[in-house]
């Protein structure tokens, strides 16, 4: 899960990590009001879940009321990768001598939470990995240990030759791992930290991605969210045990597991298709998850043609055909169905399949080209 | 011979009175494996299918000399479970268990590493050993005794690669399912050098999927390592950037960890990889022609 600038920097703030003055608003008034507040320059930043905003017009600098106005009318409003920008954060524009870039992630190579620094700050962070990977040290944390002073010193003596800016960054980059632990975080960046001309550490942009798989134990974070359409639809198929994600094709499927699920999208990429969606109906035998399942591919005005792709384990493969027998009965389905079931109760899952008149085939590879065959309207070029 | 698993596997199952544990835990012994405890706080002195159930690992492990543990508690108390079958004399752990958080496993692999004890998981659906031992939730009857080590970070996906193997009389030494989460157990590189050293195993099959690039390091890994012919696969070539395929550990983030990175860092070290799962047993058939 994501969450805004903003949202990252009240928490810096939180655990007393050096931020500049700003708030965030949602209209043009507010900005000028909050610009006028903070004194001139200000900097006008789009507050959007996507990365990229520089690039794209969303981050710029006012010198004056008018200018404000002018960023902000610009800004709110504007389209950011598909995201339209409905907040800003105001905040005042420091001078500074140089910029750095810091951060925390899961390495899965170490098993382990390592830091992240660099002295080529206030660049996109992938942009320095793939052109010069040496400018980014990287330091194991040992979990039992935490951030230890001296690894916080060792860090710190990477970057700064200054022994005041060392201390500071000590300070800050064991509250910042502090941070990341409290909160489950799977990301924190500070990018630009800079030296202002005062000689202070201070953190000008901030963001935090954290661990779905912890937001049970961390409510305040899960209340933060703000799913897009998309995202909105896969949280709706996850509270009923589906797992989903959209896509531009035109055949839908439906598969149990994760893995197999990848793979039979790709089988239709194979085989010239485009998949219309990810969707993995877990690994019970539910009829009622396939009902389910049936509706949401329904729901998606792209699909021509459905592929069923069921390997039994725990999964009863005459459980998934009842419930597609329910589905049909449920809900008015005019386009073709494609069903491959192997594994645990098979035998008897086609049985029902076949007693509906639906068509049933061997294999993966076969239903793919199957439901190539039935889809009409479908791409056969191969690419 | 085999890996982790085989006839002289002493099984404890963890959470064994719960829903997922009892269902398993009669599904693996009716294939044979040998279970010798359950743990369910709360529930000592009873038995849960003719199996003596303990309070805690240590009581367990003390009274039936279980070796391996197979942990089905929900992902909250994962984590906590790993580490008290590491401190109770366990030397293999086994995580079923999805959505365990990603600190936790850290914590818990730190911990693992000190005390010298192997984990599979979590998020996995386990391994077997055809005809010696199922420590898992795979479905025992698409298995079959042979010489095809398997290594995969996908459950139903393995499935359907063994029904290939098995259906071109290909068998399997030992089938390892390592789990769809970020921090897991044992990975690609500790396995295949297993499957390397175990005699009988003489080929061996790796399913990747996007995410991460433990594929990449397990390439030159088997460049510098490893003798035996391997054949792999990955899933997730039409997967969109930045989604979460269903597994944690399944997302191509800031354009890394893509399925194409991948197959090129198998295919430059001259691992063949299949494109669809009818391939494989194709590709190990003519390894092993080569070899032979």
């Amino acid at each position: 899960m994501k969450i805004h600038e903003y949202q990252a920097k009240e928490f810096f703030s939180r655990y007393r990590i050096p931020i500049t003055r700003e708030k965030v608003c949602y209209t043009i008034d507010e900005v000028a009001e909050v610009a006028g507040e903070l004194g001139f320059p200000v900097v006008v930043k789009a507050q959007v879940l996507v990365g990229g905003r520089g690039k794209a017009g969303g981050v710029k600098l006012a010198k004056s009321m008018e200018e404000a106005r002018a960023a902000a009318g610009k800004i709110l409003g504007m389209d950011i990768k598909g995201c339209t920008v409905e907040k800003v954060l105001v905040a005042e524009g420091v001078k500074f001598n140089s910029e750095f870039y810091v951060g925390l992630t899961i390495d899965r190579n170490s098993k382990s939470v390592i830091f992240m620094a660099s002295a080529e700050g206030g660049v996109e962070i992938e942009e320095v990995a793939k052109e010069n990977p040496d400018a980014i040290h990287k330091f194991i944390i040992d979990p039992d240990l935490g951030m230890s002073p001296f690894m916080a010193r060792k860090i710190a003596f990477r970057l700064f030759e200054d022994i005041n800016l060392v201390k500071q960054a000590v300070d800050l980059f064991q509250k910042l791992y502090q941070l990341f632990i409290d909160t489950d975080a799977s990301l924190v960046e500070i990018n630009p930290l800079v030296v202002t001309d005062e000689g202070k550490l201070l953190a000008l942009d901030g963001k935090m991605n954290f661990d779905d798989n912890a937001l049970y134990r961390q409510p305040a974070i899960a209340a933060l969210n703000e799913p897009d359409e998309d995202e909105k639809k896969e949280i709706e198929a996850k509270e009923k045990g589906l797992s989903y994600i959209r896509l531009d094709g035109t055949i839908g499927c439906m598969v149990n597991g994760a893995g197999l699920a990848m793979a039979t999208m790709d089988m239709i990429k194979y085989f010239g298709g485009q998949p219309a969606n990810f969707l993995d109906i877990g690994g019970s035998s539910n009829p009622q998850k396939v009902v389910e399942a049936m509706k949401l591919l329904m729901s998606d005005k792209n699909v021509h043609v459905v592929m069923i792709n069921i390997f039994g384990g725990i999964t009863r493969c005459d459980d998934v055909a009842r419930g597609l027998i329910t589905a049909l009965n449920q809900i008015d389905v005019n386009i073709p169905i494609v069903v491959r079931l192997s594994g645990t109760n098979a035998k008897e899952g086609l049985e029902i399949i076949k007693q509906a008149n639906l068509p049933v085939v061997n294999s993966m590879s076969e239903a793919a080209q199957e439901a190539m065959r039935l889809c009409k309207g479908c791409s056969q070029e191969k690419n | 011979m085999s890996i982790l698993i085989n006839k002289n596997t002493k099984l404890l199952v963890q959470g064994i009175t719960g829903r997922d544990g009892s269902f398993h835990t009669a599904k693996m012994k009716a294939y044979g494996t040998n279970i010798v405890a359950g743990v369910s706080p709360g529930k000592g002195g009873q038995t849960h299918e003719g199996i003596p159930v303990f309070n805690t690992v240590e009581e367990a492990v003390k009274s039936t000399g279980a070796n391996t543990s197979i942990i089905f508690v929900p992902a909250p108390f994962a984590g906590d479970a790993i580490l008290e079958a590491a401190e109770g004399g366990i030397e293999l752990g086994v995580c079923i268990s999805e959505g365990v958080p990603t600190l936790d496993m850290v914590k818990a692999t730190a911990y693992l590493k000190k005390k010298g004890v192997k984990l599979i998981g979590a998020n996995c659906p386990g391994l077997i050993t055809p005809d010696e031992a199922l420590v898992g939730i795979l479905p025992g009857n698409i298995f079959m005794k042979g010489n095809v080590g398997l290594m995969s970070r996908s459950g139903t996906l393995t499935y359907e690669m063994v029904n290939q193997l098995t259906t071109n009389g290909l068998g399997q030494s030992t089938c390892v399912g390592i789990g769809g989460d970020p921090v897991a157990g044992l990975y690609y590189q500790e396995l295949l050098q297993m499957f390397e050293d175990d005699p009988e195993t003489e080929a061996i099959v790796l399913i990747g999927e996007i995410g991460g690039d433990a594929e990449e390091r397990a390439a030159q890994y088997i460049k510098e390592k490893i003798s035996k012919p391997v054949v792999a696969f990955i899933a997730g070539q039409t997967a969109p950037p930045g989604k979460r395929m269903g597994h944690a550990g399944a997302i191509i983030s800031s354009g890394s960890g893509t399925a194409a990175e991948k197959i090129a860092a198998f295919e430059a070290v001259g691992v063949p990889v299949a494109r669809r799962p009818v391939e494989i047993p194709v590709l190990v058939k003519q390894l092993l022609a080569k070899r032979n």
